[in-house]
C-alpha cells in the first residue's frame, strides 16, 4: 500500500471514482466526497470499511476548513489528497455566458482553492503528504473555444506550482482527453479511459512537478506552448 | 476548529514511526485542561510527549490533540538537606543533575540519555544500569500531583494504588504536572568504573552475578555479530560511587562531555563516520574493533569517570541517529527472568544472525522486579538492541522481532513500552496479563469518555 489515507474531491464518477476504487483496492483509506450520494454509496458497497463517503458541493466555500479537519480526524491522518472536481460546460463559439463561466470559475478554481489550501497548509507544517491536482493540458494555451475553462485550469497549474514553492509535495497532471461524463458531450474519439488515467495519476501522485499522461501529449504541448501568439491565433487549434 | 497552524509532524524517537498531531505546549494545569476541553469539543483524543525520546510510537498519537509537556520546566523547590526536589513534570534528568549536583546529589535513576522529561520517564517509568539496586525511576517519587481527563487533580503517594498504575502507564491515565523527588547523595562527581571483556555469554553472566551485591553500576555491552565459542562476547562495566567528598568534581561545568572526541575530532560530526558504517559489513568490523580494544587496552582496569560520561553515553555523539536515516531504527529490548536469560538471549543473537539482521549494539543490564502495574522489570536481565530500519528489510525485521518476542513469552519474559515498536495486541495480553483489565477499570474511573491514547495504546488495544 503506497498511501494509508487518501480524500478524493470529486469522486463520484469519471477519473475520481476510479481514483477510489484503485486506492481502496490497495487498502487504502479513502474519503470519497462529491454531491451525488447514491454513487458514493455504490463505492462504500463496494469497498465497506474502505471508503468513507462524505457528501458535499465544492462551492460550499465556507463549510470546507471544518469538514476537512473531521475527514482528517475520521481517517486518522492524511497522506494523499487529490482534487479532480471540475466543470466544463458546453461553451459554442463565440458564446459569453456568465453562468457558465461563473460554474468553472467555483469550481474549478474558488473551490479548487478553498479545497487545496486545506490540505496545502498541512503539509507544508507537517512535511509529509502529497497533493494531486487534476488539472489539464487545455491549461497550457488559451484556445478559442473554451476561453474560462482554459483559463481555469491555467489558474490552477500557476496556483500549484506556488504551492509547490512553499516546500508541498504537489504533482499538478495534465490529462488530455479522458472517457468521462464530463467530456462525453464532446464525442472525440480516441479518449484515454477512465482507469487508465486513473492508474497513471496514482503512479504520479508522489512525484513533485507537472505531468502529462502521454509522452505524445508532453511532446506536443512541449511544442504547442512555444508556438507565438500570433501563429497561435491563425492555426484556430 | 482547531488552529490549522498547531499541526506538526511528531516522531518517536527511532524515526521509524510518526504520526501529524495538534501540538500544544501548556504552562499550566489549567492550560492543560482546555486542552482537553477542546477535544471534545472538537472530536478528538489527547495524547502526551515529553521530550520524545520513547523511541517507538509511545509518544505520538494520530489526529490527537498532542500535550507536549517541555515547556513545564520550572523547579518549585530544593532541600540540600534532604536531597528532596519538587519540581513540573517538564523538568528534564539534565536540569535535575545541573541542579542538584553541586549539592552533592545526583538524580537516583538516569536513562542512557539526559534529555527525557521527569514526566515522561516516569509514564515509562524508565530504569537505569542500576535496576538492580535502585529500581525505577518510580520508586524515588515520594508524591506527584495528576491531572485527570475526568477533571480531577490528585496528589498521589505510594499510599495509592493509582500512583503504581499512573507510572508505568505510558500516559494513557492521566498527565503527570508535579512531582517530587528524593535525589540520591554523591559525595563526588566521579565514579570508580571497572572494565572487564567477556569473552562469551557464561562469562557474561558470571561477571554480572560477581558484581551484582557489590556495585553502584553494572553494565556490558554485547557483540552480536559474534558467533561460536566467541557468542555473546562483549565489555562488563562495573562502578561504585566514591566516598571522598569532592566538591570541585561535582560543579556542572566540569561534567559537560567534551566538544572532541580522541582531543581532536568534533563530536557534532561523528554521526557522519558513524553513517558510513552503518551496515552489517561496518558494524561488524566496528564491533569486532571494540572487542579487541576491550580484550587489550581496556581490559581489568579501574578508572575515574565523570558521572555524566559513565551515565549518559547516548549523549557523547549529538544527533548519533542521523545515522540510521533515511529508514530509522528500531531498539528492541526484553526482560527474561534470570534462570532463562542466557537461553533467551543468545538465541535471539542466534535467530538475528540467521535473518541476517544483525543488531549493530547489544547492551546486557541486571533488573530487579517492581510494584508498578505496566513493570517491564523482573528478577533478571534484560538484552536492548538496535536495529536499522530499511524499506527493504522492514518485513523481515518485524518478522525475527515475532520470533523473539515469542520466545521472551515463552520463558516469562516482559517488554519495555519506552522501546517497543513490534508487540502485538497478544503479546502485550501474555505478559501483562491481569494488569490490563486493572488498568482498564482505572481508566473506566478516571478517563472515562477514554480521551488519552497514544499510537502504542491503540496498537496494543489498550487505549
Amino acid at each position: 500500500m503506497k498511501f494509508k489515507t487518501a480524500i478524493v474531491v470529486g469522486a463520484s464518477s469519471g477519473m475520481g471514482r476510479e481514483l477510489v476504487r484503485q486506492l481502496a483496492t490497495e487498502g487504502t483509506k479513502v474519503a470519497a466526497i462529491a454531491r451525488r450520494e447514491d454513487r458514493l454509496q455504490e463505492l462504500v458497497k463496494e469497498f465497506p470499511g474502505l471508503v468513507t463517503p462524505v457528501v458535499h458541493d465544492v462551492t460550499d466555500f465556507g463549510a470546507i476548513p471544518e469538514l476537512f479537519q473531521t475527514i482528517t480526524r475520521d481517517l486518522g491522518g492524511l497522506e494523499l489528497f487529490i482534487y479532480n472536481s471540475g466543470a466544463m460546460p458546453i461553451v459554442e463559439a463565440n458564446e459569453f455566458t456568465w453562468e457558465k463561466d461563473k460554474q468553472m470559475l467555483d469550481v474549478n478554481v474558488a473551490g479548487a482553492v478553498a479545497w487545496c489550501n486545506q490540505a496545502a497548509e498541512r503539509f507544508m507544517h507537517t512535511k509529509h503528504g502529497f497533493l494531486v491536482g487534476i488539472g489539464s493540458v487545455a491549461g497550457d494555451r488559451g484556445r478559442h473555444k473554451q476561453p474560462v475553462y482554459n483559463a481555469s485550469k491555467a489558474f490552477f497549474h500557476t496556483y500549484l506550482e506556488a504551492l509547490r514553492n512553499r516546500g508541498v509535495c504537489v504533482s499538478t497532471i495534465k490529462p488530455g482527453p479522458v472517457d468521462t461524463e464530463m467530456t462525453a458531450p464532446l464525442n472525440m474519439k480516441g479518449m484515454m479511459s477512465a482507469e487508465r488515467a486513473a492508474s497513471i495519476i496514482l503512479q504520479k501522485a508522489d512525484k513533485n512537478g507537472e505531468h502529462y499522461l502521454k509522452l505524445a501529449h508532453r511532446i506536443a504541448f512541449y511544442i504547442i506552448k512555444r508556438i507565438p501568439s500570433p501563429l497561435f491565433r491563425k492555426l484556430k487549434i | 476548529m482547531i488552529s490549522t497552524q498547531r499541526i506538526s509532524r511528531v516522531a518517536g524517537y527511532g524515526m521509524t514511526q510518526a504520526a501529524d498531531a495538534y501540538v500544544y505546549r501548556p504552562t499550566t494545569v489549567e492550560e492543560i485542561k482546555s486542552i482537553f476541553e477542546e477535544a471534545r469539543a472538537t472530536g478528538r483524543k489527547v495524547s502526551l510527549r515529553g521530550a520524545g525520546r520513547s523511541y517507538g510510537d509511545g509518544n505520538i498519537g494520530s489526529e490527537t490533540l498532542l500535550i507536549d509537556i517541555t515547556r513545564m520546566n520550572r523547579i518549585l523547590s530544593w532541600d540540600a538537606t534532604t536531597g528532596i526536589i519538587e519540581c513540573q513534570s517538564g523538568v528534564t534528568i539534565e536540569n535535575l543533575w545541573r541542579y542538584c549536583l553541586e549539592d552533592g546529589y545526583w538524580p537516583p535513576v538516569v536513562t542512557g540519555t539526559m534529555y527525557p522529561t521527569l514526566g515522561g520517564a516516569l509514564g515509562m517509568n524508565v530504569h537505569g544500569k542500576n535496576n538492580y539496586c535502585q529500581g525505577t525511576m518510580g520508586e524515588h517519587v515520594i508524591d506527584m500531583d495528576v491531572f485527570f481527563p475526568n477533571g480531577e487533580v490528585k496528589t498521589l503517594t505510594k499510599e495509592d494504588d493509582l500512583f503504581y498504575a499512573v507510572i508505568s502507564s505510558a500516559g494513557l491515565l492521566g498527565v503527570i504536572t508535579r512531582v517530587k523527588l528524593r535525589m540520591h547523595h554523591v559525595a563526588s562527581g566521579n565514579l570508580d568504573v571497572w572494565a572487564e571483556a567477556a569473552q562469551n555469554w557464561d562469562e557474561q553472566f558470571a561477571l554480572f552475578e560477581k558484581y551484582e551485591h557489590n556495585s553502584d553500576y553494572m553494565v556490558s555491552w554485547v557483540d552480536c555479530f559474534a558467533k561460536g565459542a566467541k557468542a555473546g562476547r562483549g565489555q562488563f562495566h562495573g562502578a561504585w560511587y566514591k566516598d571522598r567528598e569532592d566538591l570541585a568534581s561535582r560543579v556542572a561545568e566540569k561534567q559537560d562531555l567534551p566538544a572532541l572526541i580522541l582531543g581532536f575530532f568534533p563530536k557534532s560530526l561523528v554521526w557522519k563516520v558513524l553513517k558510513l558504517l552503518c551496515n552489517r559489513a561496518g558494524m561488524r568490523l566496528l564491533n569486532a574493533a571494540k572487542q579487541f580494544a576491550s580484550s587489550t587496552i581496556g581490559n581489568n582496569k579501574m578508572h575515574d569517570q565523570s558521572l555524566v560520561a559513565f551515565s549518559f553515553l547516548l549523549d557523547y555523539v549529538p544527533d548519533w541517529r542521523k545515522a540510521y536515516e533515511p529508514g530509522g531504527f528500531i531498539q528492541y529490548q526484553t526482560f527474561v527472568p534470570k534462570e532463562h536469560a542466557k537461553h533467551v538471549f543468545s538465541e535471539q543473537v542466534r535467530l538475528q544472525q540467521e535473518y541476517k539482521l544483525e543488531s549493530f549494539l547489544g547492551v546486557l543490564k541486571r533488573h530487579r522486579p517492581d510494584k508498578f502495574l505496566f513493570s517491564h522489570a523482573v528478577d533478571g536481565y534484560s538484552m536492548a538492541l538496535d536495529f536499522k530500519v530499511t524499506s527493504k528489510n522492514k518485513a523481515k525485521l518485524w518478522e525475527l522481532a515475532h520470533r523473539m518476542n515469542d520466545l521472551t513469552l515463552k520463558h516469562g519474559g516482559r517488554f519495555y513500552f519506552a522501546k517497543d515498536s513490534t508487540l502485538r495486541p497478544e503479546d502485550a495480553e501474555k505478559y501483562l496479563g491481569e494488569a490490563i483489565p486493572k488498568f482498564k477499570e482505572l481508566k473506566s474511573q478516571h478517563d472515562p469518555e477514554g480521551l488519552l491514547t497514544s499510537d502504542l495504546g491503540r496498537r496494543l488495544k489498550i487505549s
